[in-house]
């Protein structure tokens, strides 16, 4: 046996684990189940969330400005008595000074891309077949930067002119046209024109495949008769959550209607916070449990080791690294359960990828291991050792020596 | 025989005690006092055994000597230094450089082997193993009739072997003083006359002075000096023969 070159305190601390084995394999088995369900629990909120804004946001912009809502006003103030205000009809109306709000827009602070779109209601015709479609004009190469067009298409490239038009699969399918075919467009005020198909795509969302025509802007304004007006201005900003922030700026400064995906989302959004809200409180119950173990463990310990404590005192070792070597007890526990629980949450999340699926086939998460979600409940578990072992630890320098040699 | 004091002058002691008392529950309506004033040295090299019947404060008093409890008053010198007013951490030096304890139910560590357990000490005070201490231990071991056996638990030794393992313990550092507590006191009379024998022959050759805890009369009597306590006080000092 090659001689130990521990400190003395690792040595001890190795060998009363090591003598404990019954205690110690408990102990430990407690701290991998804590570490790996805290990891394995964030890492799966965290990608099922981030997994379904992707969704979300990927096919609508995280800002959108529209023209105010128009109202109707009573006439006559100084008649006394009750007046009934019908609400008005909303007719489709161009953003006034679309291009100067653009601007506005532009200059926001964490304001990514923004793009002006003109849609509106239409009727896709070929043969007796008669779809009902959103007439969406754009700028592609300011769109693309809204919604991720090019990684949704089929067929061809986003890229549209002239009578050029880009439809979903699902319009295709229903059409019965592909790509180089020509599709009729009649628009809710009566003009029409003939589109040639040029592209195909699949946002992964069947109705929008069923709804979305892109056309350039010029020719959905004149379909739409908004000559030379857009109906809403689209807006990416850096970070998602800063979005009801952005808007409420924009807002302000413009006098138009402005709403971020929060507030068209904000069910969305309440789930995602109160599933938060309840990891947040099944960790910290996971954390308190795992710290009670390590502690009644250690208490249990210093009793047992009461007479090996008085003897190391004897032979000349102070108070303070006695509670040294109860503290490195608390820490190694920690250490190690938090790398056996990392393995472990791996491999679950190896495991539930297989079993989580969504209806199509592919894995609703990935198996990968957030390196930061790791960390983070591996320092968790040691720093949770540690404050755990203080107590015993403690309780162990307090010990009277004469006391533990006597018994 | 003559008198303690007579020897006294001759070697500068290792130990002095000067009023020594020790209460117990102090301030509580039990509170006793066991020791009542002990005044005594012990010569560097002296071997020295503490009789005295059940109860008369032996053990109290070796604790004190071993600095492993504090004097309720009274001063004690360990190795010249005043031990009165020292912290925690000032004890603990002074009883790891210079004491070294053999207990009468061996107390080895049941985690380490042997060869571990008389390393000990020495792991304490340097932080690590060094290759002097093994070196030390194993001459150690070996010098105690245990060649073979230093990497063997201590649960895996007999008791006379387990004594033997905690008196090369306490040499390990080469302290000044041993303490033992009725180091033969479960141990059959044949092997209980070899331990003895060994802190004889330790004793002579390295010159550490040793003060025996024992109630055996035989053993008592192979002693240079006998301090005998009787309800806390000093019944009586004697030396046997003269030391060296």
């Amino acid at each position: 046996m090659a001689r130990s070159r521990l400190p003395f305190e690792f040595l001890v601390a190795l060998r009363f684990l090591r003598e404990g084995r019954m205690q110690t394999a408990l102990i430990l088995l407690g701290v991998t189940g804590g570490v790996a369900v805290i990891v394995f629990l964030s890492q799966l909120i965290a990608q099922l969330q981030s997994t379904i804004i992707d969704r979300v946001l990927g096919s609508q912009a995280h800002v959108v400005v529209r023209p105010l809502e128009e109202v109707n006003l009573r006439a006559r103030t100084d008649v006394t008595g009750t007046t009934v205000i019908e609400p008005r009809a909303q007719r489709l109306r161009s953003i006034d000074q679309w291009e100067s709000i653009m601007e506005l827009a532009e200059a926001q602070p964490r304001v990514v891309a923004v793009s002006p779109v003109v849609s509106g209601p239409a009727f896709a015709l070929r043969g007796r077949a008669s779809k009902s479609v959103a007439l969406v004009g754009v700028d592609p190469d300011r769109y693309r930067r809204i919604v991720k067009m090019d990684t949704y298409m089929t067929r061809g490239k986003f890229q549209v002119e002239g009578t050029n038009t880009i439809i979903g699969v699902e319009l295709a399918k229903d059409l019965g046209v592909t790509v180089g075919d020509k599709v009729f467009l009649r628009a809710a005020g009566g003009r029409d024109e003939l589109l040639q198909v040029t592209g195909l795509f699949d946002i992964g969302n069947k109705d929008l495949n069923r709804r979305w025509v892109f056309t350039t802007m010029k020719l959905a304004q004149s379909l739409l008769d908004l000559p030379g007006g857009v109906s809403n201005i689209d807006i990416t900003v850096a970070d998602i959550f800063d979005a009801s922030e952005v808007a409420a700026r924009l807002q302000a400064g413009s006098g138009m209607t402005v709403e971020s995906w929060m507030t068209t989302n904000s069910q969305l959004l309440a789930a995602l916070r109160n599933q938060s809200v309840s990891n947040n409180l099944i960790r910290s119950f996971v954390v308190i449990i795992v710290a009670l173990g390590i502690s009644s463990v250690l208490v249990v310990s210093v009793v047992q080791k009461q007479k090996e404590i008085g003897i190391l005192r004897a032979m000349g070792t102070s108070s303070n690294r006695i509670m040294g070597v109860f503290l490195l007890q608390g820490a190694l526990v920690g250490f190690v359960g938090a790398l056996s629980g990392v393995g472990l949450a791996w491999a679950l999340l190896q495991i539930f990828s297989t079993i989580y699926r969504t209806g199509d086939g592919a894995p609703i998460f990935e198996p990968q291991l957030d390196t930061g979600i790791a960390l983070s409940a591996a320092g968790i578990a040691l720093v949770v050792g540690v404050l755990a072992a203080l107590i015993p630890a403690r309780r162990a320098a307090k010990m009277d020596p004469v006391q533990a040699i006597r018994s | 025989m003559k008198p303690a004091d007579a020897s006294m002058t001759v070697r500068p002691p290792i130990i002095s005690m000067r009023g020594l008392r020790k209460s117990y529950g102090v301030g509580t309506p039990v509170e006793t006092e066991v020791l009542h004033g002990i005044d005594a040295e012990l010569a560097e090299g002296e071997f020295c055994a503490l009789i005295g019947p059940s109860g008369s404060g032996k053990s109290t008093l070796l604790n004190l000597i071993g600095l492993l409890e504090a004097p309720s008053a009274g001063e004690l010198w360990v190795a010249g230094q005043s031990t009165v007013g020292l912290n925690e951490q000032a004890l603990t030096r002074l009883r790891g450089r210079n004491i070294g304890f053999v207990f009468q139910f061996h107390h080895l560590l049941p985690a380490f082997s042997a060869l571990e357990n008389v390393m000990m000490p020495s792991i304490i005070e340097n932080g690590v193993a060094t290759a002097e201490a093994e070196a030390v231990a194993r001459d150690l071991l070996a010098r105690v009739g245990l060649t073979g056996h230093e990497l063997k638990k201590t649960n895996q030794l007999s008791g006379g072997q387990q004594q033997r393992v905690a008196i090369a313990r306490a040499l390990s550092m080469s302290p000044r003083l041993i303490l033992a507590d009725e180091p033969t006191g479960n141990l059959d009379t044949h092997t209980a006359d070899e331990i003895f024998a060994l802190m004889r022959e330790f004793n002579r050759e390295r010159g550490s002075a040793c003060l025996i805890v024992t109630h055996d009369p035989r053993l008592a009597a192979r002693c240079d000096r006998h301090i005998e306590l009787v309800d806390g006080r000093v019944a009586a000092d004697t030396l046997v023969t003269a030391p060296g």
